[in-house]
């Protein structure tokens, strides 16, 4: 377990230094006035697929020994992805943060961003309640 | 420290993490899941998307998350980044109403004395529960569908990024000029 929380922290670390957790940084990146944001999401994109090919081509298995890698999710007629997505974006753009900054964001300079989180899990939580009445 | 770490630094670390849970534990990088596993541990309600045993598909991930708090935290207090943003972006967001700077969120709208304003109540409560219930709906947040996802080639994944900057850019450029 401590092997997670250091990778959890490093990764908080390299959010909150690259400053992609500030929402001046995500509306740099919505309104095309910096290549910084897309520099991050390419270069992560291209280490993270070359590290899954190498993975794969080792044939690495877990403890369990069930091959290394990530499951697949269903598409299903993908209007999940596209609307749930969509929905996503607009709180992206509104508060600045994805899920990780917002926690980031607490612990690093703009507390009320914890009642944005709180808002966050009431979201999730309502998403459960009408999951059998949605679309997906 | 440089300010911003740059780019080509920051984004292939990020993007080690992704490697890294998967030999840590065959662990998919994904921080949205966090959310619905805290609700099943703090209000499961008898729904059945928090029925599961959150505990044993979860415990990991909340130490991960556990450590981004403590490594964030850790990070601003011995370099806090300045966020200094192009020009062109200043202006057009000083035109639609932001006037500080300063920090790395406009005070004018994320502060504890704008909660019960219209703008501090979109942007932070309203903005909140969106990125809540839209990265349950989608199935995953950037971690997970924008990083893992799209690096692991997942179709679903690149469709929820469509939507990702569908929703971004309608707010950016026809809700924020109107709100803030």
């Amino acid at each position: 377990m401590i092997g997670y929380f250091l990778v959890g922290a490093a990764f908080g670390a390299i959010l909150m230094e690259a400053e992609a957790i500030s929402w001046f940084r995500i509306q740099e990146m919505f309104r095309f006035d910096a290549f910084h944001m897309y520099g991050i999401m390419g270069a992560a994109v291209a280490v993270a697929a070359g590290s899954l090919l190498v993975i794969k081509r080792l044939g690495l298995r877990g403890a369990d020994g069930q091959p290394l890698g990530l499951p697949p999710k269903r598409l299903g007629s993908g209007l999940r992805y596209v609307v749930g997505g969509s929905i996503f974006g607009v709180g992206l753009a509104l508060t600045g943060a994805c899920p990780g900054p917002l926690v980031a964001l607490v612990a690093g300079g703009v507390p009320v961003m914890l009642a944005a989180l709180v808002s966050a899990l009431v979201g999730t939580w309502v998403y459960g309640l009408l999951r059998p009445r949605l679309p997906h | 420290m440089p300010h911003p770490l740059p780019w080509y630094i920051a984004g292939p670390l990020i993007g080690l993490v992704v490697p890294a849970l998967l030999l840590l534990g065959n662990k998919a990088f994904g921080i949205s899941s966090n959310f619905r596993d805290i609700c099943a541990a703090v209000a499961p309600a008898g729904i059945e998307f928090f029925g599961h045993d959150w505990k044993k598909t979860g415990s990991w991930n909340l130490v991960f998350l556990s450590g981004l708090f403590v490594g964030a935290m850790i990070a601003a207090a011995v370099a806090p980044p300045p966020v200094q943003i192009s020009a062109h972006t200043v202006d057009a967001l000083r035109a639609i109403g932001v006037h500080d700077f300063s920090g790395l969120a406009p005070h004018d709208v994320f502060a504890w004395s704008s909660l019960l304003t219209l703008r501090g109540f979109l942007c932070i409560i309203v903005g909140g529960f969106l990125v809540g219930f839209g990265t349950a709906y989608a199935g995953g947040c950037t971690s997970g569908h924008a990083i893992a996802g799209l690096a692991d080639g997942q179709l679903p994944s690149l469709l929820a990024v469509i939507g990702f900057f569908a929703g971004g850019l309608a707010t950016t450029f026809l809700l924020l000029p109107r709100i803030l």
